[in-house]
């Protein structure tokens, strides 16, 4: 079972695809050349939510689709849960 | 997919309609009461009630006017009553409607009530759809039927699935001859730059710029914050989508991997050649679905994560979802579950063969999960204030 995917071999995100619990080793497939990724999750994060692939401090921008998506605002560790707590947009702020 | 085969209604002008409608269409909203009432005297024909068409001036009335003409002259529709409160605009749509060949009369009230419009109305809306009821799906081939694509309460899932799907039979459809459009201007921010590199020259990419620039200021000169519920929605949000860069990345997965848009095209203003079209429109789905329909486009695409459940009186509008958890929930909605993309077990070419099978059985006749559940969302796009 694939855990997330990712778009791009730049992606720091994941998706998950199931729901994750926390503290769960992922297995999780790159789209463009379905390679394999693995992660730990360090809370619960559900399908169709954004799992950290690294360490992110504040003014990090956090890349899915090989593309800039928004500015981390607070904090993340690797395995944590990306999403509008921690991570905003560039365009319209 | 060049030779693939439909049922479809050849119109007048020679245009492909996958629908049979008789409609009832009002000039303004003041029209609405009589409409509804020869819709419900004469089965088989249907109202198209809506909120404006008075006191609109400039820009906005010129928009108003496409719609009202578009619609009336899309290829699902056969024939139509026109009802407007006096007939100097009443008789623009129904001359505008004319240019077709389709049947269309109009009726005014002022001077002569309700009552006696609604009976003279009635007598042409029962001519009209005994006629209609007599026409004869012809063999068309499916390149001829022109397909709008739009997405809504998207997630992260419909980037990953129903998304790329779309845009895998936008290549086959356009690889084959066939005439499509894309729009939600403002749900492109973030993902202009991968909009641009598929601009067929610098003219069509200039163009899309300078639609997307407009549209970029009127958000800016109007928000009061950063959007945030608004663009991503809410349902967007909790479908895990945080910012309008990702939401926009996801979008433009529909627009395929190899197709070149050709051109850019005012809201509800008809294609004049094939192939993909932007379409300068509003992202939200009833919005946007009118104005696709008012040019012309006879299926509709429509991608949805979280499950929307729009549809339109006369564009069928297919729904796909890459989303399990939607499939178990909303099933009722969704025409193409394409979900197991999600662990490998479909490709996005086998999803996009899935979807093609049911524009294929959605235009020879198959209602579409909206239209067996009613809706007939028809939403006029107003630009600003009447005067």
């Amino acid at each position: 079972m694939v855990h997330f995917l990712i778009h791009e071999a730049a992606d720091n995100v994941g998706v998950a695809v199931v729901d994750i619990a926390a503290g769960a080793d992922c297995v999780g497939r790159n789209l463009t050349n379905n390679e394999g990724l693995t992660a730990h999750s360090e809370e619960a994060i559900q399908l169709g939510h954004k799992i950290a692939l690294k360490d992110f401090k504040v003014g990090d921008s956090v890349i899915k689709y090989g593309c800039e998506i928004g500015t981390i605002v607070k904090d993340v560790k690797a395995g944590h849960h990306v999403h509008t707590h921690n991570l905003k947009t560039k365009r319209w702020a | 997919m060049a030779n693939r085969k439909v049922w479809g209604y050849r119109r007048e002008n020679g245009r492909v309609g996958v629908r049979n409608h008789v409609i009832i269409l009002p000039v303004d909203d003041i029209s609405n009461a009589a409409c509804e009432a020869v819709a419900n005297n004469i089965k088989g024909t249907m109202a198209l009630p809506h909120a404006y068409g008075r006191l609109q001036f400039g820009e906005d009335l010129e928009l108003h006017f496409r719609t009202m003409i578009g619609t009336g002259s899309n290829a699902n529709v056969a024939a139509v009553v026109v009802i407007g409160i006096e007939d100097g605009w009443t008789k623009k749509i129904v001359d505008g409607i004319a240019a077709t060949g389709k049947p269309v009369t109009g009726f005014s009230i002022e001077g002569k009530g309700d009552i006696r419009t609604i009976a003279e109305a009635s007598y042409k809306a029962k001519e009209y759809v005994q006629w209609a009821s007599e026409l004869q799906r012809t063999e068309c081939d499916l390149h001829e039927l022109y397909i709008s694509v739009k997405c809504g309460e998207s997630d992260t899932t419909t980037g990953l699935s129903s998304c790329p799907t779309v845009g895998n039979v936008i290549d086959k459809h356009c690889a084959a001859g066939g005439t499509a459009s894309f729009g939600e201007t403002s749900e492109l921010t973030g993902a202009e730059h991968i909009v641009a590199a598929k601009a067929a020259n610098d003219e069509v990419r200039e163009q899309f710029f300078a639609a997307f620039n407009d549209y970029t200021k009127l958000v800016f000169d109007q928000k009061t914050n950063d959007l945030s519920e608004s663009q991503p929605t809410k349902g967007n949000i909790a479908g895990g989508l945080t910012t309008i860069e990702e939401k926009a990345l996801g979008n433009v997965e529909k627009l395929g991997k190899k197709t070149k848009f050709v051109g850019c095209l005012p809201p509800a203003v008809a294609p004049d050649k094939a192939g993909l079209w932007f379409m300068d429109t509003s992202s939200a789905a009833a919005e946007a679905v009118t104005l696709w329909a008012a040019s012309g486009a006879v299926v509709h695409l429509f991608p949805t994560g979280q499950g929307n459940v729009i549809g339109n009186p006369i564009e069928p509008v297919i729904k796909l979802t890459g989303n399990p958890k939607t499939m178990a929930t909303m099933a009722e909605h969704i025409d193409v579950d394409v979900s197991k993309i999600l662990q490998g077990e479909m490709t996005l070419d086998q999803a996009g063969d899935v979807l093609l099978d049911m524009i294929v059985r959605t235009a020879n006749g198959r209602l579409t999960a909206a239209e067996a559940l009613g809706h007939r969302e028809f939403s006029m796009t107003k630009l600003y204030r009447s005067a």
